[in-house]
């Protein structure tokens, strides 16, 4: 029977939890990758002045559109930049972006989600301010996330906060939804009654018992929604409405490049388009996980499947 | 002293087109200060509900509940300051009645902190009711999940008589529990009553631990009582139908001590919705008659001892007064008191 824990033991916890991960690791090597190819691409970012063996913004006009070889690993494109340059360094732009605009969505989304979950049933003010709220979500989906990025973009004019709150907005009511149907279902359990009669101040229960036991899909979709970000992002830079050039972003980066196409120079769009699938299907993998990790049930079974084979449990 | 008055008390849950559920259907009961009465039932008979009504979980469609004579609800809740600790409540489920990311000496000190006791208090309050409900105080950085039910069960009375209320209610504090787990905790809380003084609202259709651990019962069937009295003179001598029914059914230890009963109920307990105007057993009952179309009156058939059914002086016929009661107390006594001795001599036979 599982006893007490003093802290010498919860430290052992810990290491087994960080074992339990690992362990999933090895049996899902798809959630491997996803964790390799994020680390990968905050690194490259974080150290790209270092890495990248060009300026990402200084044009070499003698050497334009130069084939992938050496010294410039994946060509230049029309007006000379070394493109591997400018890949390893667009996901500065491109994860600030999306990290920033992802967190603020998830900040007013579960933040709206908890009070409208908490207090939708009690009659009068929080029945009302609960379908305001609703509705207003309800109209902001119902518009196409681009073209209201692009109208966000519109009024506020074209700069990196502006695509910061596109994001930002454009994804609120995810978070408002997802964590509403989770504060309703965590609202009646036993504990939040306890507490509730106990006299325990509504914002108390809410930040110490709801939210705690409310976070798990946010993670996973926190994930999820970063990749979903980085797309945004460029398909905003794309279609001009986002980042200019010459600064390094990947989505600026193909529209720069797919004229050259019709040329045959495929290399200056097709380089900065890859690296964006891979960023984004990375983000997936890693929200997978996260809720793979997270689901008791599966994590459950996981456990006892691990446990049967290595002596291994979370 | 009378610390809850419950008069008339309904609750109907609308269903849609003018249909409702009628859970609770004029209920009156009262508990004195430092007495345990049991509300025991079949499930859906509402004893649940009266006990969320009483707490103000949910709001009752109709009737009054009064705390020390002064009717609760509106701006007098459990959640206002001057009755905050007062009442408490221990939930079925030990496992869910915990915040599974918090360690089990915060959740015990909560209605301390909502009292606003300073942290050194609730410390030593939290360290005092650890103490009385023999949980080691090594386990108060613990999860829930680290515990056995057992064990998180005494967490959820530890956090019920941390405040040291007046009166808690029980959901069916031991029906989720083994065995073993179920004795310990009936002795722990009869212990807590002698040491606290705090009376008990008893929800419970496990008709043993009722007798061991409640001084009056009131016996409900589709949210009516059908008969209320000390529990001694209940068990020995029932005078409803229902309740002959119930007490037959239970599964003693001891075969011999089963009650010969000569009334059976057939079938189930039937759907809430719609309830027929008359008394509600009329469909089930052996002794029914074309009267049972009409509500029975609630009538007295000695102190404190009352029975809504108009063939009452019938069952008391029937049931010869054979007093299984002091032998049922002793079997009782004998398998929930932790006496190991006995035990391992049984083992050897």
């Amino acid at each position: 029977m599982a006893m007490a824990r003093d802290a010498g033991a919860r430290a052992r916890g810990g290491s087994r939890r960080l074992a339990f991960f690992m362990a999933v690791l090895r049996t899902h090597p798809s959630f491997a990758l996803g964790y390799a190819i994020v680390l990968m691409v905050v690194l490259l970012a974080i150290f790209a002045p270092w890495v990248a063996p060009y300026p990402p913004e200084t044009a070499d006009p003698v050497a334009f559109l130069q084939p992938p070889g050496w010294p410039h690993l994946m060509g230049t494109d029309a007006t000379g930049m070394d493109i591997f340059s400018r890949v390893i360094w667009a996901p500065r732009i491109d994860l600030s972006i999306a990290i920033l605009g992802t967190l603020l969505s998830a900040l007013i989304g579960t933040t709206l989600g908890a009070l409208v979950g908490y207090y939708q049933s009690v009659r009068g003010l929080g029945r009302f301010g609960a379908g305001f709220v609703m509705r207003s979500a309800d109209v902001l989906q119902a518009f196409p996330v681009f073209v209201f990025a692009i109208a966000l973009v519109a009024v506020f004019g074209q700069s990196l906060q502006s695509i910061v709150l596109a994001i930002a907005f454009v994804n609120a009511p995810i978070y408002l939804r997802l964590m509403r149907t989770q504060v309703m279902s965590i609202r009646t359990m036993r504990y939040v009654e306890a507490a509730w009669l106990a006299g325990m101040p509504d914002w108390r229960i809410i930040a110490r018992h709801i939210v705690p036991n409310a976070m798990a899909p946010v993670l996973a979709q926190l994930s999820v929604n970063i990749g979903w970000s980085v797309l945004l992002t460029a398909a905003l830079s794309f279609i001009g409405a986002g980042v200019k050039a010459p600064t390094p972003e990947w989505g600026s980066m193909i529209a720069m490049g797919y004229q050259n196409i019709v040329t045959g120079h495929w290399w200056p769009s097709i380089f900065p388009g890859l690296a964006l699938a891979v960023t984004v299907f990375g983000f997936s993998l890693v929200g997978s996980s996260i809720e793979v990790l997270s689901d008791p049930a599966r994590r459950r079974r996981l456990a006892g499947r691990l446990e049967t084979v290595r002596g291994i449990a979370p | 002293m009378t610390l809850l008055d419950v008069k008339n008390l309904v609750q109907h849950f609308p269903t849609g087109r003018g249909k409702a559920v009628q859970a609770v259907n004029g209920v009156d009961f009262t508990v004195d200060a430092g007495e345990t009465l049991a509300l025991v039932g079949e499930s859906g008979s509402g004893k649940t509900t009266i006990g969320r009504c009483v707490l103000g979980l949910i709001q009752p469609t109709g009737g009054s509940i009064l705390f020390h004579g002064e009717p609760m609800g509106g701006r007098r809740t459990l959640r206002s300051p001057e009755l905050r600790g007062r009442m408490q409540l221990v939930f079925q489920e030990p496992a869910e009645s915990l915040d599974p990311r918090i360690v089990v000496g915060r959740t015990i000190g909560e209605p301390m902190a909502a009292l606003g006791a300073s942290r050194a208090d609730r410390e030593k309050a939290v360290r005092l009711a650890a103490q009385r409900v023999g949980l080691p105080e090594r386990l108060l950085g613990s999860y829930p999940a680290e515990l056995s039910m057992g064990l998180q069960q005494r967490v959820g009375i530890a956090r019920a008589v941390v405040s040291r209320p007046e009166l808690i209610v029980l959901d069916e504090p031991t029906s989720a529990l083994d065995p073993s787990a179920r004795a310990e905790i009936i002795d722990l809380l009869i212990r807590l009553q002698k040491e606290l003084g705090t009376a008990y609202l008893f929800i419970s259709h496990d008709l043993s631990t009722v007798r061991y651990l409640s001084h009056r019962v009131a016996v409900l069937y589709l949210g009516s009582i059908v008969e209320q009295g000390p529990s001694a003179e209940l068990f020995a001598a029932p005078r409803h139908p229902y309740s002959v029914g119930l007490l037959a059914s239970v599964l003693l230890p001891n075969p011999e001590l089963r009650r010969e009963s000569t009334i059976r109920l057939e079938g189930e307990i039937p759907s809430p919705i719609d309830l027929p105007p008359g008394c509600p057993l009329e469909g089930r009952c052996p002794l029914a008659i074309a009267r049972c179309r009409e509500m029975p009156p609630v009538e007295t058939v000695s102190p404190g001892h009352t029975v809504r059914c108009w063939r009452h002086a019938d069952v008391a016929q029937m049931e010869q007064a054979v007093d299984y009661f002091e032998r049922f107390q002793i079997e009782a006594e004998r398998i929930l008191t932790p006496a190991p001795s006995k035990q391992e001599e049984q083992w050897a036979n």
